[in-house]
C-alpha cells in the first residue's frame, strides 16, 4: 500500500458512490438499532428496488441525535429524517428529488450550527464495515504521511503541538504521554486503546467503535509508530456487542488492505491489533486494572509508580490512551498540530464529544469545540430542559464528577474551568437535572456504583464507600442527624485521600460536589425530613427496629 | 460527705466480668472508696437512679429495650458517662448476634435447647433490639475504656483520674480483648 | 557495574538519614528505628500497597505515598506522623474493625494480633461508624487448619505467600469490593483443596485471628512469619 494505491482507493469508493443519483443512510447505532432501524433500512431499499430509484441505501453509524432516532439522512440534499419507522419507508423513496417529509422532520434547529465535528467527521455518513468509505473520505492517508514523510519524533512533535489532551477523563498531555513511552529503552512495547467505557450515562466511545472503528485503529497505529511498538490491544467492555463486532471486521479489513501486519506501507514498521473483552468491571476502566486484566489476572489496579509508560504490560512501556484520544490523532497529523490548537481555549485544545442525557430535549451525541458553554451546550444546542421543567443541575464526569448549578451556565468548558467548579471533563458524560431531580439521591446513586464497582483491594475504598452510601440512605430516609453529616465528610475526605486508585479516590466527588452546592437539600432531610424534589420518602419519626 | 464524688455503676447486656474487674482491685477500691460514694449499682441497695451522678460506668451493650430506656436516663442523669469494657464499646459478645438476627437465637435458645415447655418468653421479658449496638451509638460517651474486662489495673488508672478532676484517655494504654 | 550499592540521602521527620537506592522508604525509616504502621505488609513478600497505613507525606508530591512501595529518591522530604496523617491512619483502622466481626475477646489471637496492637499503637479505643456485622463463614474442613473470615482483612498475604513462597497458589480472592472472599482453589472446602500442601505457611503470616492451628487453645498461641526472611537468604544463596 502506498499513496498512488490509496489515491485509487479512495476515487474508486467515490465514483462507485456516484454512480447513484441518491444515498440513504440509515443510522443504525445501537440506539437506533434497539428502535429496529436495521428494519427501516431493509424496507426503504425494498421500496427504492420496487419504485426503481437510483440510490444506495448505506447502513451507517449514529448520527448523533439519539432522542429522534430511527435517524435517516438523503444525500445530497442533505435531509435528515427522524423517528423514521419501516412504514415510512414508501414516503422517504417517495420523497426523493422532491419536497421533504414535513411529519418526519427531526426539528434541528440550532442542533449543528455550534458543532464542530473532528472526531465524529464521518459518524453517520460511512458504512463502518467498509473500509473503502473511510478511506474515500481521507481515512490512512494520515498514517501514510506519518509512516512516508515524518519520523516518530516529528509525529510526536506534532501531537504536542496540538495541545491534545486524554479524552477519557484524566486530561493528561497526549504528547507528553507518548514521549515518555518513545524516550524508554524496551524491546517490546504496546499501544492499549482503553475501550472500557464505564461512567453511567456516557456512551461516546461506544458510538465511535461503532460508527468509525478505522478512525481508532489508524491513530493506534501512527502512536505505535510514533514510540516503537509493534503489538496492539483494545480493551473493549463486553457490554458492547456490536461494537466488537464492527471492530473485527474494521481489523481484519485493514489488514487485507495492507495498514496492519508486517512491514506496513512497504515500510519498516509492523504493527497488529488484538480484541481484549473485558468482563463487567467498572474499575478495569482504570489502566493498571486494565493491564492486570488483558495478563489474565483479577482486575485490580497497582501503586503507581511505576507508570505504564515505564513498566506497563507485562513490564514493559505501554502507552494507554481513550479510544477519543486515538479518534483525534489522524486529522492531528493530516491537518497539523497547529490546526488543532487554534481550535479550543487557552489550555483545553480542539473539540470534546459529550453524551447529553437526562432532562434534555435532544438526548444524543454532540462535538463541541472546548470554550463552548454550558448553557450553549445545554440550551442551544441540546434543546433545553423538556415538559416546562426548570433546569437544576448538569452531572460532567461520571462518578467522579460532580453537579454543576445554575450559576455555572455560563462556564466555559475546559479541563481546568470544571475542576475549579468541584466536577471534572471526565470521559463527555453530561447529565442534565430538573426541579424534579433530588441532588442527595443523585450522590447517593454515583455512591451505589461506587461501592458495587469497587475492586476491593484497598480498605478506603471497599469500606469506606459502603459507609458512605449508607450514610447517604439515611440522609435520604429522613434519619439521619448532623452528626452523620459530619461523619459523611470526614468518610469524603479519608477516601479520596487515601485510596489507591482513581476509583476511591473520587467517589466522593458528587457528594462533595452536591455538599457545596446544594447543601441546603441536605439540610432539608436531615432537620426538616423532607425531600424538596419530592424523590425521597421520608419517614417523620426515626424508627428504632424491634424484634 | 458533701465533698465526695458520687460514682455509679450499671450493666446492659454484659456478664458482669467488667464488675468482677472493679472489685478486682481488692484493696485499693478501700483507698479510693474515701473519695467516692457509690450512690447506684448492682452491688448496692438502691432502687432508683439518682437526679445527678458525677460519674457513671457502664458495662455492656444495648440489646433490648430496657437497656435502651436505662441508658437515655442514666445518660440525662450523669455529667461523666464511661463506658466500661469491650462490650459497651464495640458491642463484643453480645453484638455477635448481629450477623443473624434474635430470631434464630430464640430459636436455638428456647426451643431447640430446651427440655420443658419449648417457646420464647414474651411475658416479663423486654423485647430483644433488632441490632445490639454499642452505648456511644445511642449516647453520647465521655470515656472509653476498652478490655474484656480491662484489668483492675487499668480501672484503678481510670477512677484515680477521674476522682483526680482529670479525663482520662486510654488510647494507648489499653486494648480490645 | 560497581560492587558498592548506590546511597541515597534523604529526610524522614527532619532527620537526615542514608538509605541504599533500592530501598523504600519504609525499609529506610525502619532501618533507623523509624516507626511507620503497617499490615499488609511483611517483608519476604512482594509489596501491595493496599492497608493504606502506611502512607506518608512526601515534599513536592501530590498525594499521600504508601511509604512500602515508594522508592528513597536523593533528597526526599519525608514526613511519617502529623496531626493529619494520624487522623487518617485511625480512620483506616475504624474502617478496618467495623467493616467484618473482630471480637478480640474470643479470639485465638488475643494478644497476639497485629489488628489490634495497631489499635494500641494508634491509640484507637472506640470505632465511630458503624459496625457492619456481615455474616461470614467460619471453614473448619482442613485436618490441621481454619479459616473464620470475620476476622480477616483481606491483607492478601496469605495469597502471596501460598504463591511467591510455597508455590501451590491454593489461595485466591474472589468477588469485588466488600464482597471480596480470601478462597481456597475454586472456593472448595479447605479440606478438599487438591492443592494445599498443608505447609501452614498462610498460617504463620496471617495478621490476625482468620487463619489458626487448630490445636491452638485459648488465645496464647504466636505467629512465626519470621521464617520469610530466613528462606529468601538461602534462596538468593543458591
Amino acid at each position: 500500500m502506498n499513496v498512488e494505491e490509496l489515491q485509487e482507493i479512495a476515487e474508486a469508493a467515490v465514483e462507485e458512490r456516484d454512480k447513484f443519483e441518491y444515498q440513504i443512510n440509515v443510522c443504525m447505532g445501537t440506539g437506533c438499532l434497539s428502535q429496529h432501524s436495521d428494519k427501516v433500512k431493509e424496507a426503504i431499499e425494498k421500496e427504492a428496488g420496487a419504485a426503481g430509484k437510483k440510490c444506495h441505501v448505506r447502513r451507517t453509524g449514529c448520527m448523533g441525535l439519539c432522542a429522534a432516532g430511527p435517524l435517516v439522512l438523503v444525500e445530497p440534499s442533505e435531509q435528515r429524517y427522524g423517528h423514521v419507522h419501516a412504514a415510512d419507508a414508501k414516503d422517504v423513496v417517495a420523497s426523493l428529488g422532491g419536497e421533504p417529509i414535513a411529519r418526519l422532520d427531526p426539528h434541528l434547529e440550532g442542533y449543528f450550527e455550534g458543532q464542530k465535528h473532528i472526531v465524529l467527521e464521518n459518524s453517520g455518513h460511512i458504512d463502518p464495515e467498509k473500509i473503502d468509505e473511510y478511506i474515500a473520505r481521507g481515512g490512512y492517508e494520515a498514517l501514510l504521511k506519518a509512516l512516508t514523510e515524518m519520523t516518530p519524533q516529528t509525529v510526536i512533535e506534532q501531537i504536542s503541538k496540538s495541545g491534545l489532551r486524554g479524552r477519557g477523563g484524566g486530561g493528561y498531555p497526549t504528547g507528553l504521554k507518548w514521549d515518555t513511552v518513545a524516550k524508554v529503552k524496551g524491546a517490546q512495547k504496546y499501544v492499549i486503546c482503553n475501550g472500557d467505557e464505564g461512567d453511567p450515562g456516557a456512551f461516546m466511545d461506544r458510538s465511535v467503535l461503532e460508527s468509525d472503528p478505522q478512525r481508532v485503529i489508524e491513530g493506534m497505529a501512527i502512536a505505535a509508530y510514533a514510540i516503537g511498538a509493534s503489538k496492539g490491544y483494545i480493551y473493549v467492555r463486553a457490554e458492547y456487542p456490536l461494537a466488537v463486532q464492527r471492530l473485527t471486521v474494521a481489523l481484519q479489513q485493514a489488514r487485507r488492505r495492507g495498514f496492519l501486519g508486517n512491514a506496513i506501507c512497504e515500510t519498516q514498521f509492523s504493527f497488529d491489533i488484538d480484541i481484549r473483552l473485558g468482563a463487567g468491571a467498572f474499575v478495569c476502566g482504570e489502566e493498571t486494572a486494565l493491564i492486570a486484566s488483558i495478563e489474565g489476572k483479577r482486575g485490580t489496579p497497582r501503586p503507581r509508580p511505576p507508570y505504564p509508560a515505564v513498566s506497563g504490560l507485562w513490564g514493559n512501556p505501554t502507552l494507554i490512551n481513550n479510544v477519543e484520544t486515538f479518534a483525534n490523532v489522524a486529522p492531528v497529523i493530516r491537518h497539523g498540530g497547529e490546526w488543532f490548537s487554534s481550535m479550543g481555549t487557552a489550555r483545553s485544545k480542539g473539540t470534546k464529544v459529550f453524551a447529553l442525557t437526562g432532562k434534555i430535549k435532544r438526548t444524543g451525541l454532540v462535538e463541541v469545540p472546548m470554550g463552548m458553554t454550558l448553557r450553549q451546550i445545554i440550551f442551544d444546542i441540546g434543546g433545553g430542559v423538556p415538559d416546562g421543567r426548570k433546569f437544576k443541575a448538569v452531572q460532567t464526569g461520571g462518578p467522579s464528577g460532580g453537579c454543576l448549578p445554575e450559576e455555572h451556565l455560563d462556564l466555559s468548558i475546559s479541563y481546568d474551568a470544571l475542576i475549579s467548579a468541584g466536577s471534572m471533563m471526565g470521559s463527555g458524560g453530561m447529565i442534565v437535572m430538573d426541579d424534579t431531580s433530588c441532588m442527595v439521591s443523585v450522590a447517593r446513586f454515583f455512591m451505589e456504583f461506587c461501592m458495587t464497582e469497587s475492586c476491593g483491594k484497598c480498605i478506603p475504598c471497599r469500606a469506606g464507600t459502603v459507609q458512605m452510601y449508607e450514610l447517604l440512605t439515611k440522609i435520604c430516609q429522613g434519619e439521619a442527624t448532623h452528626r452523620d453529616l459530619d461523619q459523611l465528610t470526614e468518610l469524603c475526605e479519608v477516601v479520596g485521600a487515601t485510596s489507591l486508585c482513581g476509583l476511591g479516590q473520587t467517589a466522593p466527588n458528587p457528594v462533595l460536589s452536591t455538599l457545596r452546592y446544594f447543601k441546603h437539600e441536605y439540610l432539608a432531610h436531615i432537620d426538616e425530613k423532607r425531600c424538596p424534589a419530592g424523590v425521597c420518602e421520608c419517614s417523620p419519626v426515626a424508627v428504632e427496629v424491634h424484634a | 460527705m458533701s465533698d465526695l464524688k458520687t460514682l455509679a455503676t450499671v450493666w446492659l447486656d454484659g456478664c458482669s466480668g467488667c464488675h468482677m474487674s472493679l472489685l478486682d482491685m481488692d484493696e485499693r477500691l478501700i483507698e479510693l472508696s474515701s473519695q467516692f460514694c457509690l450512690v447506684y449499682s448492682p452491688l448496692v441497695d438502691r432502687k432508683t437512679f439518682p437526679d445527678l451522678v458525677d460519674v457513671t460506668l457502664v458495662e455492656g451493650a444495648v440489646a433490648s429495650e430496657d437497656d435502651l430506656k436505662k441508658i437515655r436516663k442514666i445518660r440525662e442523669h450523669t455529667r461523666i458517662l464511661v463506658s466500661l469494657g469491650d462490650c459497651a464499646l464495640t458491642g463484643n459478645v453480645s453484638a455477635m448476634r448481629n450477623a443473624c438476627g434474635p430470631q434464630p437465637v430464640f430459636v436455638r435458645v428456647y426451643e431447640q435447647n430446651a427440655d420443658l415447655q419449648k417457646q420464647v418468653p414474651t411475658v416479663g421479658v423486654p423485647p430483644l433490639l433488632a441490632r445490639v449496638r454499642p452505648v456511644h451509638e445511642v449516647v453520647p460517651v465521655d470515656v472509653f475504656v476498652p478490655g474484656c474486662p480491662p484489668s483492675a489495673d487499668t480501672i484503678y488508672q481510670v477512677l484515680s483520674q477521674l476522682l483526680a478532676g482529670q479525663v482520662p484517655t486510654l488510647g494507648g494504654v489499653a486494648h480490645f480483648g | 557495574m560497581s560492587a558498592e550499592p548506590n546511597v541515597r540521602t534523604l529526610t524522614i521527620n527532619g532527620e537526615e538519614i542514608s538509605a541504599r537506592s533500592d530501598q523504600s522508604i519504609l525499609d529506610a525509616a525502619r532501618e533507623h528505628n523509624i516507626d511507620i504502621p503497617t499490615l499488609c505488609h511483611l517483608e519476604g513478600l512482594s509489596e501491595v500497597g493496599a492497608c493504606r497505613l502506611c502512607l506518608v507525606e512526601v515534599k513536592g508530591a501530590r498525594r499521600l505515598l504508601p511509604a512500602c512501595v515508594t522508592q528513597v529518591q536523593e533528597g526526599m522530604e519525608v514526613t511519617t506522623h502529623s496531626p493529619k496523617i494520624d487522623r487518617y491512619r485511625t480512620m483506616i483502622l475504624e474502617l478496618y474493625f467495623a467493616e467484618r466481626n473482630h471480637v478480640c475477646s474470643v479470639c485465638v489471637a488475643n494478644g497476639n494480633c497485629e489488628l489490634q496492637s495497631l489499635s494500641l499503637k494508634l491509640g484507637m479505643t472506640h470505632v465511630e461508624i458503624p459496625y457492619q456485622y456481615p455474616q461470614l463463614p467460619v471453614d473448619a474442613s482442613h485436618p490441621r487448619f481454619t479459616v473464620d473470615h470475620n476476622r480477616c482483612v483481606l491483607c492478601t498475604r496469605c495469597v502471596r505467600v501460598c504463591s511467591e513462597i510455597e508455590g501451590a497458589n491454593t489461595w485466591g480472592v474472589m468477588g469485588r469490593g466488600g464482597e471480596s472472599l480470601v478462597i481456597t482453589d475454586l472456593k472448595q472446602p479447605w479440606g478438599d483443596s487438591e492443592t494445599c500442601t498443608s505447609c501452614g505457611k498462610c498460617v504463620q503470616v496471617c495478621p490476625t485471628g482468620a487463619l489458626f492451628e487448630k490445636t491452638s487453645v485459648g488465645n496464647k498461641t504466636r505467629k512465626h512469619p519470621d521464617f520469610l526472611p530466613y528462606l529468601q537468604i538461602m534462596r538468593e544463596g543458591e
